[in-house]
């Protein structure tokens, strides 16, 4: 049986791993290849390495992050950040990821999706969409959460799948960096929506939070600062879920 | 020891490469027949499709280097679409042959299923398999084999369905999951093909 994702999340800018609240405020929270090799030792399944440098120098920087990353990693890479064509996912892929996150672009241009699908097959081709709303009614944002584009979630993230998507990684704008757990009815309404498997981030922070999420209907859930700041080891909450009763690699 | 890796133009075999060298071994990657004839060991990868992977193959010629060194029972390792790739064809790619080396078809999850399968799955491995041993595996694939071939040992896993995990005999392997990305248990199974064959 398919087992649930635990995939701690480094938000990288120049270099470094930062973290903020919706996705502002960042502040720095240690080196990405000893965070990486740390959360691997630990059972992570997979590591996501997302670069939210604003500048062409900082996108340098993150092909040397990826390649000094996937040295020390013998589980799934991948990477998101700026990539806005098949040559920035070769680049990318080239370097040592093995998924390739797109948000913005694909937005602007859904055809992105279908030309990476057709290149790196769909399993490499992670749609990452950033939903700004509660209740039950989602707007996609892009740009860091910075513009609003009218789009509504799920019909976004249907055609994204239409177009090659080959998973869906799930924000919550506003519950990312708050703490106050994952947004339940947006899993599930996209997790019921869709046939890739859905990882869900933004506001998990206890083992409690992980779990509900995984109830509702995520294949993977992902989350940043509850590992950085130390407060759980990726063991500590795998063996919390296990308890509980989620299938998790031990 | 020579490993080469097949040069798949896709560009995502570093992690493969990585793999290889933190067992020490030294792996290159190659679009050349006639490496594939001389190298020790040769690692078909995959990821793609079924139907460009073959026409690239066959307008490199390599498609004739890697059938003698199976029909040599020369160590030749598959992985994911590597691993379909030698089979006789695929529900991917209708009417494209494969290799053929392997008597089994390539058939998609059914759609009830989470489709492509991402994530870590138990593989259960057959008494007689020499170097696919049971543990949790790293897959990324929405197609799989249909059967174990007959005189090859296999080894499955189950997403909804029991689906083809690996299949070996002698020096050739073939696996549906990913061994350079399945941890500590995939490092493992690398070292014991390079340790065997």
């Amino acid at each position: 049986m398919l087992m649930r994702r635990v995939i701690p999340c480094l938000d990288t800018r120049d270099g470094r791993v930062v973290k903020g609240v919706r996705f502002r405020e960042l502040r720095d929270a240690g080196a990405p290849v000893e965070l990486a090799a740390r959360y691997a030792d630990q059972g992570a399944d997979e590591v996501v390495l997302l670069d939210v440098s604003a500048t062409p120098e900082g996108r340098g920087n993150a092909l040397a992050t990826v390649r000094a990353v996937r040295r020390v990693l013998s589980i799934p890479l991948t990477v998101g950040g700026g990539v806005r064509n098949v040559d920035d996912a070769e680049r990318l892929l080239s370097a040592g990821a093995d998924k390739v996150g797109v948000n913005s672009a694909a937005v602007e241009r859904p055809e992105l999706l279908t030309e990476l699908a057709e290149r790196f097959g769909r399993q490499c081709v992670t749609l990452a969409v950033d939903a700004l709303g509660g209740g039950s009614d989602w707007e996609v944002v892009t740009r860091s959460g910075t513009t609003r584009t009218g789009r509504r979630v799920l019909d976004w993230i249907r055609a994204g799948c239409a177009h090659g998507a080959g998973e869906i990684l799930l924000t919550s704008i506003d519950r990312d960096g708050t703490r106050a757990g994952y947004d339940l009815e947006l899993i599930a309404a996209v997790a019921d929506g869709v046939a890739v498997p859905v990882v869900a981030s933004g506001g998990g922070a206890t083992v409690a939070h992980l779990t509900a999420a995984l109830s509702a209907g995520a294949d993977a859930v992902l989350a940043a600062s509850m590992f950085h700041e130390g407060e759980f080891t990726v063991a500590d909450v795998k063996r919390e879920l296990a308890h509980a009763g989620v299938a998790v690699r031990r | 020891m020579k490993v080469a890796i097949v040069n798949t133009g896709i560009g995502n075999t570093a992690s493969l490469l990585v793999a290889c060298a933190r067992l020490g071994v030294t792996a290159e990657l190659t679009e050349r027949p006639e490496t594939i004839r001389a190298a020790s060991f040769v690692i078909l990868p995959g990821v793609g499709a079924f139907g460009p992977g073959m026409a690239k193959l066959r307008e490199t010629g390599l498609d004739e280097a890697i059938v003698e060194r199976a029909a040599a029972d020369r160590p030749l390792l598959g992985i994911c679409l590597g691993l379909q790739l030698m089979a006789c064809e695929s529900a991917e790619a209708p009417g494209v042959p494969g290799l053929g080396l392997l008597e089994a078809v390539v058939v998609p999850f059914r759609a009830r299923v989470r489709v492509p399968q991402l994530g870590w799955n138990r593989v259960t491995s057959d008494p007689r398999a020499q170097l696919v041993v049971e543990g949790d595996a790293y897959f990324a694939n929405s197609y799989h084999l249909d059967q174990v071939p007959a005189g090859m040992t296999g080894a499955w896993s189950t997403h909804e369905i029991p689906f083809v995990a690996a299949i070996e005999r002698g020096a050739l392997l073939g696996c549906q999951f990913h061994p350079e990305l399945s941890g500590a248990w995939g490092a493992a199974l690398l070292q014991r093909w390079f340790d065997r064959c």
